[in-house]
């Protein structure tokens, strides 16, 4: 799970051009929008595009995103729960 | 009375400039793109959005920062202050970019953040949310930079009040090259530089005036 967080972190900072923005400044529990990272809607639909491209799992309901994405470490529960079917 | 060029800035060959003076430069074997990014931080503007903004935006954003710097906001009104752009490309670059992400059916992956910036008009956009104008905007497409179309349509929107104001230039890149020339435009009887008059002539003179 730890080695899946700091992937996720640098994938993230990567697809959503964050500059001057390092791993070690996110904190997996902080939420990734409004006072989290602030990312915005455009974000959003980048991070459902990174999870389709590079771990391979689709989102099927689109209400399911606001608890998928609420921070890093919820994200990468997603990940772990779905790579594993 | 014909408006008048109160500041004016100029971005090419990894060189700065604001009202003809250098500002910030970087040497040719500086990528343009790390240049511009590099300029933009040397404004000491904190925007982390212009970070995400493709490449033609962040220019035209820059361009826009370095001159807003110059003007007196206090004495401008938001609301009727237009912004009036054009270039050569439009927003070729960034078009090819997103086709890249959907030619492969095998990898079909669509950034939504590149496909936002595959029209000129969100760099208006952009600077327009910066700066909170709201007057009337619009980006033409031209062979190279017009300043008979810029002055005719500047001044008729000044003529007809439409704007009290206006933000106006030429942001051009392609692969090899950028050019961003951005002027301010305002109307008034007490402004500074009375002597730069809204005319084809000056704004000629101004556009060439670091080629030297």
């Amino acid at each position: 799970m730890e080695a899946l967080i700091e992937k996720l972190k640098e994938q993230i900072i990567k697809q959503l051009n964050l500059e001057d923005i390092t791993p070690a400044d996110i904190n997996e529990e902080d939420s990734l929008f409004g006072e989290g990272l602030g990312l915005d809607s455009i974000d959003a639909l980048e991070l459902i595009v990174l999870l389709e491209k590079e771990y391979g799992i689709r989102i099927e309901n689109p209400k399911d995103g606001q608890k998928i994405f609420f921070s890093i470490k919820t994200m990468a529960e997603f990940i772990q729960e779905h790579q594993k079917k | 009375m014909t408006p008048q060029i109160t500041a004016f800035c100029h971005i090419k060959k990894n060189q700065v400039f604001l009202n003809g003076k250098s500002i910030f430069s970087a040497g040719p074997e500086v990528d343009m793109r790390e240049f511009v990014k590099a300029a933009f931080r040397n404004t000491g503007t904190k925007y982390p959005k212009f970070f995400k903004m493709d490449d033609y935006s962040k220019l035209g954003f820059l361009a826009a920062e370095v001159l807003m710097k110059e003007v007196d906001v206090s004495t401008i009104e938001a609301k009727s202050t237009g912004i009036v752009l054009s270039n050569n490309h439009s927003t070729l670059t960034t078009d090819q970019l997103f086709q890249e992400s959907i030619q492969s059916d095998e990898s079909f992956f669509p950034s939504p953040s590149v496909f936002v910036y595959t029209l000129p008009n969100i760099m208006a956009g952009e600077i327009a949310i910066r700066h909170h104008f709201t007057g009337e905007n619009a980006f033409f497409v031209s062979s190279a930079f017009d300043p008979d179309w810029h002055t005719f349509y500047i001044n008729q929107l000044f003529d007809s009040k439409k704007i009290s104001a206006c933000l106006s230039g030429w942001v051009e890149m392609d692969d090899q090259s950028l050019d961003a020339f951005v002027y301010f435009v305002e109307k008034g009887n007490d402004l500074r530089n009375e002597s730069m008059l809204h005319t084809v002539e000056e704004l000629n003179n101004l556009y060439k005036i670091n080629d030297k």
